[in-house]
């Protein structure tokens, strides 16, 4: 892994047209400004992991059809009642 | 005019098209070729799954639809589209997502939020950090990443759909 150090204001470029600056800096917090095409995505590393253990939650539920249906009764009452 | 006349046939036999599929809610059922979507990348933590089918639930009225892996019989997930249990949603992601599936904006694309169901099914949360988004012309298909602020991976259900009933004044 490249390490840089870098002082508040100062930025690196990845590749010609991505840009980090290091905008605020606030005990063990860091404020970074990203400048990138909007083609390129840009997420923080958790957000990943969190949509992927919900993904995993979700295909381990365990239900039976009858689950289902009845859910899908509340949806019904609730149509019902505007 | 033999040639056209032959054409219209293949275009008819491309759209009756039927393939089988092993599901988990209904077991090996037949559906249009048509209904199996392209996942070029997967979905997180799924990656190796590159085709998915969305299926009805079969029960009448119900807002469930089923997203069926095509090789794999246990994975299937509950979906739901967001505006199913919310008042106001909007889609936001990066445009990288958008020309993923080949999309110029929300207007190209079906929206489902993948349903996890709880012990107490009444808990049931939808997955709005990741919405799945299909581009249907394309049929193509990609969990996309919010970036709203608004969204998370688990929301109640149930709580959106009670404050629609007050919000609309009951």
């Amino acid at each position: 892994m490249l390490v840089l150090a870098r002082k508040l204001n100062e930025s690196i470029m990845i590749g010609d047209d991505i840009e980090v600056v290091v905008i605020d800096i606030k005990g063990d917090q860091v404020k970074l400004g990203i400048n990138a095409p909007r083609k390129v995505s840009v997420h923080r590393k958790e957000i990943y992991q969190e949509i992927k253990q919900e993904n995993i939650a979700a295909i381990s539920s365990d239900f039976t059809p009858g689950t289902l249906r009845d859910l899908s009764d509340l949806f019904k009452k609730d149509k019902d009642k505007k | 005019m033999p040639y056209a006349q032959f054409k219209i046939i293949d275009i008819h036999a491309r759209i009756k098209l039927k393939i089988k599929v092993n599901t988990k809610p209904f077991g090996e059922i037949e559906v249009a070729e048509a209904q199996v979507i392209d996942f070029p990348e997967g979905i997180l933590g799924f990656d190796f799954i590159r085709k998915f089918v969305i299926l009805d639930s079969g029960d009448e009225g119900s807002p469930f639809k089923w997203m069926q892996a095509f090789d794999e019989k246990n994975l299937a997930f509950v979906i739901i589209r967001p505006e199913d249990f919310m008042k106001k949603y909007e889609l936001v992601i990066s445009q990288n997502d958008y020309e993923a599936v080949g999309a110029s904006g929300p207007e190209d694309l079906l929206v489902f939020a993948i349903v996890t169901i709880p012990e107490n099914p009444s808990n049931m949360t939808a997955n709005l950090q990741g919405p799945v988004i299909i581009n249907p012309v394309k049929k193509l298909g990609r969990q996309a990443i919010s970036l709203s602020d608004s969204y998370n991976v688990r929301h109640r259900i149930m709580d959106e759909i009670n404050k629609q009933t007050k919000a609309g004044g009951r």
